[in-house]
């Protein structure tokens, strides 16, 4: 599968690396050549610097031949951007995105966008481990 | 009418007074408590401190009565979120947001927001016409007909000059509507009409055929 990820924080490097590791063409995207010291030493994907809400980088990233796209930057708006980007202009047959607020995941969830949100299914965890 | 602003930036502020005479309700939403206090001190209480782009914040200020919302932050993706929210969770009838990169104004339409404004390109238009080496400048954009309105200049020695109108192969969905030339009325261009060198060429167009457009009456 090819997959392009856009944000190269803790789970993007590391979902990026186990794609990777199971044979997956992977390229993922940051806006800061920093970011990329969190991919594992052993990643033989790509890393790109650009925006991901960028249409350029994106095509530079491969997206018109991507799978799926993955949006995990720590901006909300920059996320369901870049996944309207890629589902609608791009016409990758997966685009999922992280939305931290909850009511905002909850509206692209309704508007067709693959949004979960790490606030609602991290608390619900917590709970279970306490209550059950 | 009540608006609702997203952004207190300058592009907000300034709109906002003016709609304020116009006599509308506004209401600006702006994260940064500074500005809310600076604008509120000035216009009286019509800044609210929060994200626009968040739903609780929008249901608080009665985002359901509002009749447009306009997005005028420095980030697209913010004013774009702002648009979809307002649109699809709280049904207001015009969104209208700004955009940096002019590219986005496509997309824009296509996830639902109703009316983009570039700044960019305004600011680039602008430019294009004061740049007298520059053959083609936009004047008007019909947006809703997918049509532009342009101004071409015939340059000195250009291999047009001389010519007729009937001679220019114009392309499809081109028409020119007035003649512009030195210390004359202007003209409606015939198809026995002579160009000159200099002459300013008023013409309706598409995007897709503005440079053959530019080609057939300048020859560059």
């Amino acid at each position: 599968m090819k997959v392009v990820i856009m944000g190269c924080g803790r789970v993007g490097a590391q979902l990026a690396s186990l794609l990777d590791r199971e044979g997956h063409k992977v390229t993922i995207l940051d806006t800061d050549a920093y970011s990329f010291r969190r991919l594992s030493s052993d990643f033989n994907g790509t890393a790109l610097l650009g925006n991901g809400i960028d249409q350029e980088a994106l095509k530079r990233a491969g997206i018109e031949e991507a799978d799926a796209f993955l949006a995990l930057t720590q901006g909300d708006n920059r996320n369901v951007m870049a996944a309207q980007i890629a589902k609608h202009l791009f016409n990758v047959p997966r685009a999922i995105c992280r939305i931290y607020d909850p009511l905002r995941q909850e509206l692209y969830s309704t508007l067709k966008l693959e949004a979960f949100s790490p606030t609602t299914i991290f608390a619900q965890m917590l709970k279970e481990k306490l209550i059950g | 009418m009540y608006i609702i602003i997203v952004g207190g930036g300058r592009v907000g502020y300034y709109l906002t007074k003016a709609l304020l005479d116009e006599g509308h309700e506004v209401l600006i939403v702006e994260k940064n408590a500074t500005i809310c206090e600076t604008i509120d001190d000035e216009m009286g209480s019509v800044c609210f401190r929060g994200d626009g782009c968040e739903a609780a914040t929008l249901a608080e200020i009665g985002t359901g009565r509002a009749d447009m919302l306009i997005a005028v932050t420095g980030d697209d993706e913010d004013n774009l979120v702002a648009c979809q929210v307002a649109k699809h969770k709280f049904n207001v009838p015009r969104t209208i947001a700004r955009v940096r990169n002019p590219r986005n104004e496509t997309l824009f339409g296509k996830l639902g927001v109703d009316v983009t404004v570039s700044s960019t390109n305004i600011i680039l238009e602008h430019i294009e016409e004061e740049v007298p080496t520059h053959p083609l400048t936009h004047l008007l954009t019909i947006r809703d007909r997918g049509l532009e309105i342009v101004e071409i200049k015939i340059p000195i020695g250009s291999t047009k000059v001389g010519k007729t109108v009937r001679e220019f192969s114009l392309p499809k969905g081109s028409t020119l509507f007035l003649l512009l030339r030195k210390q004359q009325k202007p003209i409606i261009p015939k198809a026995n009409t002579i160009l000159q060198a200099e002459d300013r060429i008023i013409a309706v167009t598409t995007p897709e055929s503005e440079e053959a457009l530019r080609t057939a009456l300048t020859g560059i």
